[in-house]
């Protein structure tokens, strides 16, 4: 965003080595990721016992790490987690759910938009706390089973990614604005995703995308409707 | 982020009371959350509590509502009802259209989703000197403004300073030129005026407000202006920060313009009132172009620009120019 405020380092926590024989990079990671979340799940609920209150029996959470239940996709997850935790760290780090990007950090970007009770929101300014008796959708539970929700089969036909790191987000802002309004005009549209930043610049192909999910023509002038 | 406790406010009045109690010894209100949670990130607050007031209506803010008393219609907003509720509701786009635009033009649609009203009128500056940790501004206990020497494109036109900043809000315009007045518990009032909300930084640099610790805001109402405008100019007009805003409301006797109050936005250290630009468009055909546009060009008397944004001269009017347009049912780009 063109925000006033200074850019930060987004600091990397995946691992650098992949494993060779027949382990993908992403099965690998997550097979690493939630071993270390079952570590840390398990020493923290030792070191608090069962005693340690979950967050729907009070209305004191902290400061101590404790349980918060998310409801994601449709599945119940029992995290402990920090307060300090936003929506984004537990879905990625917590719940093992990477598909939910972290960029910006900010709010800026929109990679790390999800919906929560069905409204688009960026899960990296948002607390875990605040999601705690909500429907939380990623983009893992747009599928239905192996079957592609039709937004993301427009995604692939009208080939609307590059690098593909913001096409989560993309998704799931595409996903809210059909939700609420099923033929968006071209305007609305690119209002609907206005808080997705693309950094190679792939719009007019997510327009597309968007435009014949809802029904429409896609556009032949990737200018506009009246370019 | 540094380590906390939530504390979940079952009320307004819940929330003032922890606030004012010795339970915690730095607590922070929260609703959104998503300034706090930026202020949290960037190290610029270490609180040990965050009261949580998201809850304080029992999980939903109130409705959106019209009260008609005398002929008088008048609206009132939940201090928690979201900037994207206000921007799509039916009434207050028919009512107070300068409201649901100013809205409708804050940030983004995953910001709008969260951001709650009383949160956009008490969301601290976006000066990158405040934000920055590792400048100490007049504005977190230092001796000066790093503006006035440093970068200062995006800071203020008017006031004396010390401090530079323009003020944030996007509603606050719009609520000022329509009365708007915030509703308040915890203290020893019931209300504060929009107009009365804020302070100048001569008048006390560390925050923007006039409320006393405890003191909460509860909801927010506002007379009816159905003809009233809002416009801002952005380096990017699909989502950003306006570089200028405007908000209008006009009387109209047909097509002339019989009062205006005019306010705009990010140009000064609070909401400015414009009362030489209302005075001036007063009597002026909103079909006049010329008219307009020499009444829209007083905006600019008594403002003092820095090294970097004397551009603002030359936007103010034009905003202000396009806000009356809509004011009177005028498409505008």
């Amino acid at each position: 965003m063109p925000d006033q405020t200074p850019s930060h380092h987004v600091p990397s926590r995946v691992p650098s080595g992949v494993p060779d024989g027949g382990v993908t990079r992403r099965s690998f990671m997550r097979t690493v990721g939630l071993s270390a979340v079952a570590a840390t799940a398990q020493t923290q609920a030792e070191r608090l016992g069962d005693a340690q209150p979950s967050t729907e029996d009070t209305n004191q959470f902290g400061p101590e790490p404790g349980r918060i239940r998310l409801k994601i996709n449709g599945q119940t997850h029992q995290l402990t987690i920090d307060p300090a935790t936003t929506l984004m760290e537990a879905l990625r780090w917590h719940a093992a759910l990477a598909g939910t990007k972290e960029v910006c950090d900010r709010g800026a970007c929109g990679a790390c938009s999800v919906l929560v009770d069905g409204r688009l929101v960026t899960s990296c300014m948002m607390l875990a706390h605040d999601a705690v008796g909500k429907d939380i959708t990623t983009v893992e539970g747009l599928a239905k089973g192996e079957r592609l929700d039709p937004i993301q089969e427009s995604f692939i036909r009208h080939d609307a990614l590059q690098c593909g790191y913001c096409t989560p987000g993309l998704l799931m802002a595409s996903k809210a604005l059909l939700s609420d309004n099923p033929r968006p005009t071209f305007e609305q549209i690119k209002q609907g995703l206005s808080g997705n930043i693309c950094r190679c610049g792939t719009y007019t192909n997510v327009f597309n995308a968007v435009l014949e999910a809802s029904g429409q023509e896609p556009l032949r002038d990737p200018e506009g409707p009246d370019a | 982020m540094n380590r906390f406790t939530i504390a979940t406010a079952t009320s307004y009045d819940d929330a003032s009371a922890i606030v004012k109690s010795d339970r915690f010894a730095l607590p922070i209100l929260k609703a959104g959350g998503m300034d706090v949670v930026d202020h949290l990130k960037e190290g610029l607050w270490e609180p040990d509590a965050l009261v949580d007031v998201l809850r304080a209506e029992g999980g939903a803010a109130a409705p959106i509502q019209e009260h008609r008393e005398a002929g008088r219609s008048s609206i009132r907003l939940s201090a928690l009802t979201t900037l994207d509720e206000i921007a799509t509701s039916t009434l207050i786009q028919a009512r107070c259209p300068a409201l649901a635009q100013s809205a409708g033009s804050a940030a983004t649609p995953q910001v709008r989703n969260v951001a709650t009203a009383a949160g956009n009128l008490l969301q601290r500056p976006r000066c990158w000197y405040y934000r920055s940790k590792d400048f100490d501004c007049l504005k977190k206990g230092g001796d000066r403004c790093y503006a006035v020497q440093g970068l200062n494109r995006y800071h203020a036109i008017f006031g004396d300073g010390p401090c530079h900043i323009v003020h944030p809000s996007n509603l606050a315009p719009a609520l000022m030129v329509a009365g708007g007045v915030a509703h308040l518990t915890g203290g020893d009032r019931d209300s504060i005026p929009i107009a009365k909300l804020y302070h100048t930084p001569d008048r006390g640099v560390r925050d923007e407000h006039n409320l006393k610790p405890g003191e909460v805001v509860t909801a927010i109402t506002l007379n009816a202006a159905p003809n009233s405008g809002f416009y801002a100019i952005k380096e990017k007009q699909s989502f950003d920060w306006p570089l200028v805003m405007a908000a209008v409301a006009l009387e109209l006797d047909g097509t002339r313009i019989a009062n205006a109050r005019v306010c705009a936005g990010a140009v000064a250290p609070v909401p400015w009132m414009l009362p030489a630009v209302g005075q001036a468009l007063r009597d002026v055909s909103i079909d006049d172009d010329a008219g307009l546009k020499a009444a829209c060009a007083r905006a600019t008397q008594g403002a003092a620009p820095m090294s970097d944004n004397a551009y603002k001269l030359k936007l103010l009017p034009v905003a202000i120019r396009r806000a009356v347009l809509k004011a009177a049912g005028k498409e505008v780009e």
